[in-house]
């Protein structure tokens, strides 16, 4: 049995991931600075989602670029720059695939040898969230095939 | 605090009978805003007016196709982002849990190499 993730909005500008892990801060911290590690689960296979290609340069200035998409017509890219690197509790950075792209922040709390991680994506207006919220048409391609799957689910169930 | 302006839309829209009665009535079948003003024997205008309240709150949309404006009910605005979190939960959810097996992966090997 997993450790549930929640999701709130915490205000107007801001949605607010967490999950606890069953493993020191260290640990959790470089599944997400290593990128041969980070593509093992950022586009789950039980989505449907198929990475393309993965580049991480996780230091204070340096840049990601993630490539979604089964071939590269129809590729979708994410990428931005990383602000703060403060291994392993903190990691901030930019969203700039689109002008008014969210800030992601993640931090990393050990107790007891477990980690909770909280992630925070802050958005530049209320009007850059509730865009993502509102528009169907707007939602990123995984939310289709997590559609498309919660579907299939829902018919075979 | 954070819906507190979509809250104070969605309870105005609601505190009015006639435009309660409409939402009613649009639950059993799409109307005009004609049939609308006559079974709720108002004018036209007081009708496209209440019509207008509920659509702002996200719980009645119109489409007009030739002189004809069709009400039907929307998904309200706070259902819809109860929907899209649901989604992004999923999303993460997903994500959390391949990061799970990544996390138990690495522990192992620190165990093996120890």
């Amino acid at each position: 049995m997993s450790n549930p993730t929640t999701v709130d909005r915490t205000s107007e500008r801001e949605i607010v991931v967490t999950r606890t892990f069953d493993a020191p801060a260290r640990i959790v911290f470089e599944a997400w600075t290593k990128a041969d590690l980070f593509k093992l689960w950022w586009a789950p296979k039980s989505l449907g989602m198929h990475l393309r290609s993965c580049e991480m340069d996780v230091r204070v200035g340096g840049g990601y670029r993630l490539e979604f998409g089964q071939d590269a017509a129809n590729a979708m890219a994410f990428f931005g720059t990383y602000t703060e690197v403060t291994p392993p509790s903190r990691l901030v950075w930019t969203n700039d695939e689109s002008d008014d792209g969210p800030v992601t922040t993640v931090t990393f709390e050990e107790t007891d040898g477990r980690t909770r991680v909280v992630l925070h994506e802050l958005h530049p207006s209320k009007e850059a969230l509730d865009a993502n919220i509102g528009a169907a048409d707007g939602l990123p391609e995984q939310f289709e095939q997590l559609d498309e799957l919660l579907v299939t689910l829902g018919a075979s169930a | 605090m954070v819906q507190h302006t979509r809250l104070d839309a969605s309870f105005s829209a609601l505190s009015d009978a006639t435009r309660r009665g409409v939402l009613e009535q649009l639950g059993r079948s799409d109307a005009s805003i004609t049939e609308l003003a006559d079974r709720f024997h108002m004018t036209l205008t007081g009708m496209k007016k209440h019509v207008g309240v509920l659509e702002q709150a996200g719980f009645v949309t119109t489409q007009k196709v030739g002189r004809v404006r069709t009400c039907r009910l929307g998904l309200g605005r706070l259902e819809e982002e109860a929907a899209w979190i649901e989604r992004y939960r999923q999303l993460w959810a997903a994500r959390f849990d391949a990061l799970d097996a990544v996390v138990e992966d690495l522990k192992r090997k620190e165990k093996i190499d120890e």
